[in-house]
């Protein structure tokens, strides 16, 4: 049987303007730093709030939160 | 021919790379006489083998295994040319060791540019230098030289870097090559996925150039000859003296600190940065039992990086020296991520409040607040492994070895007392205008 793979999210710190809606969102696995960016837990998004972190992605105003299949791209 | 002397003092032995004081290979006829001709291999990936047998990395300061960015941008040229990026911007005020080789040896690191644009199947490379309009100048006119000869094979254009910290990062060189701004991007993609216009992109340290030129010429195991077995070869150093002197050497890698620094003579020395102002501070007495090597300096924090190593006179504060470098080095975040753009002027701030103790010692309500080492600390969480570039970590790494390395400064600066006499700024930080966008 296959599983899917784990997600994770990821923030564009450089698309990143700190509306702070993912920490509203996603309060689970996002909270804001002291100037308002969002610190991202890295550990995989669990199933049950799959849904509602892809809804936080798509509600990003800055477009800057994304959802990755891997925690690290690989080089080469 | 007008020549070009650094302003650093030079080796006197034979090197690799650095040509014998007072002949440096800069005619084109002697450069060959002296050296042999360009090893072409007659197609791509040819030299990727050598490359890999010689143990080559970057010199840069990421010592990423050169022979993996090779066959990496061969794999995501995939039909389309790859370009080919001599990276000589040398952003980092404290180092001298790129823009002296292109003086120095610059048909080297020209012949470099060849090899790893025949090794990719680039048939267009980019020499991205320092802002200097002499050089420059000098340069292009060297390379006009060698297309006239038939020398090279892939065409080569002169670009100018602008003068900042973060020039030399790869996408901001991707970016500044392709018309853009010199600014990170975000990754993925990388650069050699998607780099100057788009377009696969091998990007090298001019130095780590020359050495794939002499690989290509004398093979791995001459570039073995010298070096550890886990990070073979010479490294081009700046040494900046606790006297004040500024030398340019050549030195295996793996060779003893306290043969390249003075460590204990002249003014005397306390601590040693090594790996630049992304690099860290070791106590002289540590730095003198460890070797030039990343298998040596890692677990003290610290990496050879581009081979900066500067001795900090005895007289100094290391807090107001690394107060004076962290404001530098905020003014020089591009200001694109919210958490380097907070977080680096914070920082700086603070450790400026640490370390510039000019008010009277007799007014105790102004001795910088203890709390500030919690705030430290705490920014500096904050801000590493949060931007698109490394610049927030590497400032963070340089910063908390201050505190670790001048932790009894920091006790005397908190109660109001600095022990060093000594005001005069050593390690240089850019003057040029570190706040105009233009720059960019």
């Amino acid at each position: 049987m296959a599983t899917k793979p784990a997600i994770h999210l990821k923030v564009n710190p450089i698309a990143c303007s700190g509306h702070g809606v993912c920490a509203e969102l996603l309060p689970e696995l996002i909270s804001l730093d002291e100037w308002g960016y969002p610190l991202v837990s890295d550990k995989p998004v669990p199933a049950g709030l799959a849904r509602q972190a892809k809804r936080t992605v798509t509600d990003c105003p800055a477009l800057a939160l994304l959802i990755t299949r891997k925690e690290h791209d690989e080089r080469a | 021919m007008t020549t070009f002397t650094p302003a650093v003092d030079l080796p006197r032995r034979k090197l690799r790379l650095l040509p014998p004081p007072g002949q440096p290979a800069i005619d084109l006829a002697e450069h060959l006489a002296r050296y042999g001709p360009l090893p072409y291999r007659g197609g791509r990936g040819l030299l990727i083998d050598d490359v890999r047998a010689a143990g080559l990395t970057g010199r840069g300061g990421a010592a990423f295994p050169v022979h993996r960015k090779l066959t990496a941008v061969l794999r995501a040229a995939d039909g389309r040319r790859p370009v080919v990026v001599a990276n000589g911007a040398e952003g980092e005020p404290a180092s001298a060791k790129d823009k002296s080789l292109l003086l120095l040896a610059p048909h080297l690191v020209l012949d470099g540019i060849q090899l790893a644009a025949e090794a990719v199947g680039a048939d267009e490379a980019v020499l991205y230098v320092g802002t200097d309009e002499r050089g420059s100048t000098w340069l292009t006119s060297l390379i006009s030289q060698r297309r006239a000869a038939g020398v090279d094979l892939a065409a080569v254009r002169l670009i100018m870097a602008p003068p900042r910290f973060i020039a030399g990062q790869e996408s901001a060189l991707a970016n500044r090559i392709s018309g853009k701004p010199a600014l990170p991007s975000f990754a993925p993609p990388r650069v050699y996925q998607r780099g100057v216009d788009g377009r696969p992109t091998l990007v090298q340290n001019v130095e780590t150039l020359a050495h794939l030129s002499l690989i290509g010429r004398y093979g791995p195991s001459w570039f073995r000859a010298v070096g550890t077995a886990d990070e073979p070869g010479t490294a081009i150093c700046t040494l900046r003296q606790a006297d004040g002197r500024v030398d340019l050497t050549e030195a295996p890698l793996g060779s003893p600190l306290a043969s390249l620094l003075d460590l204990r003579g002249g003014p005397g020395c306390t601590a040693v940065l090594v790996g630049g102002y992304h690099g860290a501070w070791l106590p002289a007495a540590t730095a003198a039992e460890l070797t030039l090597s990343n298998a040596d300096l890692k677990p003290h924090g610290a990496s050879v990086g581009a081979g900066v190593l500067a001795a900090l006179p005895q007289d100094r504060c290391g807090l107001r020296e690394t107060a004076r470098v962290a404001r530098y080095l905020a003014l020089e975040s591009a200001g694109q991520c919210g958490p380097c753009r907070n977080g680096l002027p914070r920082i700086a701030g603070a450790l400026a409040e640490l370390a510039d103790l000019s008010h009277p010692a007799d007014a105790p309500w102004r001795r910088p607040d203890p709390e500030i080492i919690a705030d430290l600390r705490r920014w500096a969480g904050l801000v590493e492994r949060r931007g698109a570039c490394a610049h927030p970590d590497g400032t963070v790494r340089f910063v908390a070895s201050a505190l670790r390395v001048f932790g009894a400064e920091v006790g005397s600066h908190l109660r109001g007392r600095c022990t060093k006499p000594n005001l005069w700024p050593f390690l240089p930080v850019a003057a040029g205008p570190t706040q105009e966008q233009d720059w960019w």
